[in-house]
């Protein structure tokens, strides 16, 4: 599972609903008791693999045998899709949304179907289709992970341009005399960096966490890697997997402050960690204008 | 990039000033479908053309490629029909016990009275939590409830009742039901969440000036509105949870699951040939997925007719 950052509508929509509900319902032991088990069952788990693990089993990790090479891939993995996610799909959402705005819903129906379809069935008919030369290569996963990557890259860059008006900003700069590469430079894309930096995290957020289809496909990166050693050290597996975690909420973390920062600075619609479900998203990320 | 071009010159094509005439109109008009061809390559050679292999694989011959419905058999046969059962059941409980209690919560926040920042911690760490399925969930579990458990260790201290010799084992159904809860609840509270604020006060007040009492209003108002929308979400769970493979394999890899089962065929696991009967497999998944996304795809519509 990964998510998708959808924009909302600042705070009028939800705000009245809060307080008149609150002022005439509120059940204060009720609400606490849940958010209270919610908050236990949630944290127990971190705090176990912290006693687990032994904060001696941290450095522990990078030390082992195979740790630097696992990582290594993982991370150029991520690089490789991400650029690819980019390179195919900003270009893929501006024009829609430019020229083929009648395609929209199909573009949302066709990007949920990489979260839809299981990973473990995907993995086992790329391996059967892909020809020879792709098969010995890791790269094959990146040209993957681009499909797995998509229902979140397609949310966030779509958000991103529902929240400023791209047609009138292209007209503009085209009255103004920039050619078509000009404008896509210096007026869409200077627009989109948030959208594109949360597609980013996103996507790199997937590709470290990925295991279905690096373990069928072979290829050691970094949550197979944990996997496979779990043999020679549970405290060190266990480390590592609570280091994956962190590295990953720190990158998701990062989606969301950079989010506010730049919905305080524009003063216009906030990216919030959002998931995959698209109508709600294009719900909430339709209201801004 | 052939795709960036195509993009940069047809908008320009189509801006042009001439007055198109006939022919150039529907040129131009199957010249617009251009910008979408990198993007619709991809996809057909990354998820349709390796879709339909699994769906014809699965009714050939491993060997001899010649039409045959032995895979079928083999995959309806033996353990697999149970892991089917397992992982539909597993992912109904892991569907419908977070999709309440996700509710509960995020009702929860949405009534809160000082609302704003409770919201934004539960909705953040949902985004957080729900993110974290695979490998280290099984791991952080492991550590928390496997016989030598930080969790099990309590239980053992304070109630001397040891679960793990009454019946419980982290490595069933049951105990991935309780790992899998980890990540279903946050998204239950993330994808639920924009129906509760779609309930327009308004409904509520003048159920309220009409004399309708709470449960009234939920009975007759909030929970008709509501339910399409719920019922979608527990869908979505029941999808997440049935294609969820990483979790279960780190586990536990010989479980039997219909994922992990394809998995240890694919792998040449159990017996070399057999790959035709994991493609069987990952067909019938298929087809269980597209009947439950397109419920949920009329769910949604429904829903959409009042929460706007």
């Amino acid at each position: 599972m990964a998510a998708v950052a959808g924009v909302e509508a600042g705070a009028q929509a939800p705000a009245p609903a809060t307080t008149s509900a609150a002022r005439r319902h509120s059940f204060p032991v009720w609400r606490w008791a849940i958010l209270l088990i919610a908050a236990v069952y949630f944290l127990i788990p971190l705090y176990s693999g912290l006693r687990f693990a032994g904060l001696k089993a941290f450095p522990d990790v990078f030390k082992q045998a195979g740790f630097i090479s696992a990582i290594g891939l993982s991370l150029r993995l991520a690089a490789v899709t991400t650029i690819l996610t980019l390179v195919l799909m900003v270009p893929t959402v501006v024009y829609v949304h430019l020229r083929l705005p009648q395609i929209r819903r199909l573009m949302e129906a066709i990007t949920i179907l990489p979260i839809v379809i299981p990973p473990i069935v995907l993995i086992v008919g790329v391996l059967k289709v892909a020809p020879g030369f792709l098969l010995s290569t890791p790269y094959l996963l990146a040209l993957v992970y681009v499909i797995l990557a998509m229902p979140f890259a397609y949310r966030s860059l779509d958000a991103g341009l529902r929240a400023f008006d791209l047609k009138t900003m292209v007209e503009a700069s085209n009255s103004l005399g920039a050619g078509w590469p000009t404008t896509l430079w210096r007026v869409v894309l200077p627009n989109m960096r948030t959208a594109m930096l949360s597609a980013t995290v996103l996507t790199v957020a997937l590709v470290l966490g990925e295991f279905t289809m690096a373990s069928l496909a072979l290829w050691q990166t970094f949550p197979v890697w944990i996997v496979n050693f779990e043999q020679s050290s549970g405290a060190v597996s266990t480390a590592a997997s609570l280091l994956s975690l962190f590295v990953t909420w720190l990158l998701l973390m990062l989606i969301v402050a950079v989010g506010s920062w730049s919905a305080r600075k524009r003063g216009g619609a906030q990216v919030t960690l959002f998931t995959v479900a698209p109508r709600e998203s294009s719900q909430t990320a339709g209201e801004p204008e | 990039m052939t795709g960036s071009a195509a993009q940069a010159v047809a908008p320009e094509a189509l801006t042009s000033g001439a007055r198109p005439s006939g022919v150039s109109t529907s040129l131009r008009r199957s010249l617009r479908w251009l910008g979408v061809v990198p993007f619709g390559v991809y996809v057909a050679l990354g998820l349709i053309v390796p879709t339909i292999a699994i769906a014809i694989g699965a009714f050939q011959n491993t060997d001899t490629g010649a039409w045959t419905l032995d895979n079928i058999k083999l995959a309806t046969g033996g353990d697999y029909l149970p892991g089917l059962r397992n992982s539909v059941l597993l992912s109904i409980a892991s569907a419908v016990v977070p999709g309440i209690f996700g509710l509960l919560i995020a009702y929860a926040i949405h009534t809160a009275k000082r609302g704003k920042l409770l919201r934004q911690i539960v909705v953040t760490a949902s985004g957080v939590f729900a993110n974290f399925g695979g490998v280290p969930l099984a791991f952080l579990f492991i550590a928390t409830l496997s016989t030598t458990g930080v969790v099990t260790g309590w239980i053992t201290d304070l109630t001397h009742f040891k679960i793990w010799n009454h019946g419980f084992t982290l490595y069933d159904p049951l105990g991935i039901f309780v790992v899998y809860m980890y990540f279903q609840i946050p998204l239950m509270v993330l994808v639920i969440l924009p129906a509760l604020e779609g309930l327009r006060p308004a409904w509520r007040e003048a159920a309220h000036n009409m004399g309708a009492r709470t449960w009234q209003y939920w009975r007759y108002v909030g929970g008709p509105v509501l339910f399409p929308a719920f019922l979608g979400c527990v869908l979505l769970l029941f999808g997440s949870a049935f294609s969820a493979y990483a979790t279960a394999e780190a586990l536990d890899n010989t479980i039997a699951l219909t994922p992990i089962q394809i998995g240890a065929l694919e792998n040449g696991n159990v017996l070399a040939g057999q790959e035709h009967t994991g493609y069987a497999l990952g067909l019938f998944m298929v087809v269980i997925i597209a009947v439950v996304m397109i419920i949920y795809t009329i769910l949604q519509r429904r829903a959409a007719r009042w929460l706007r």
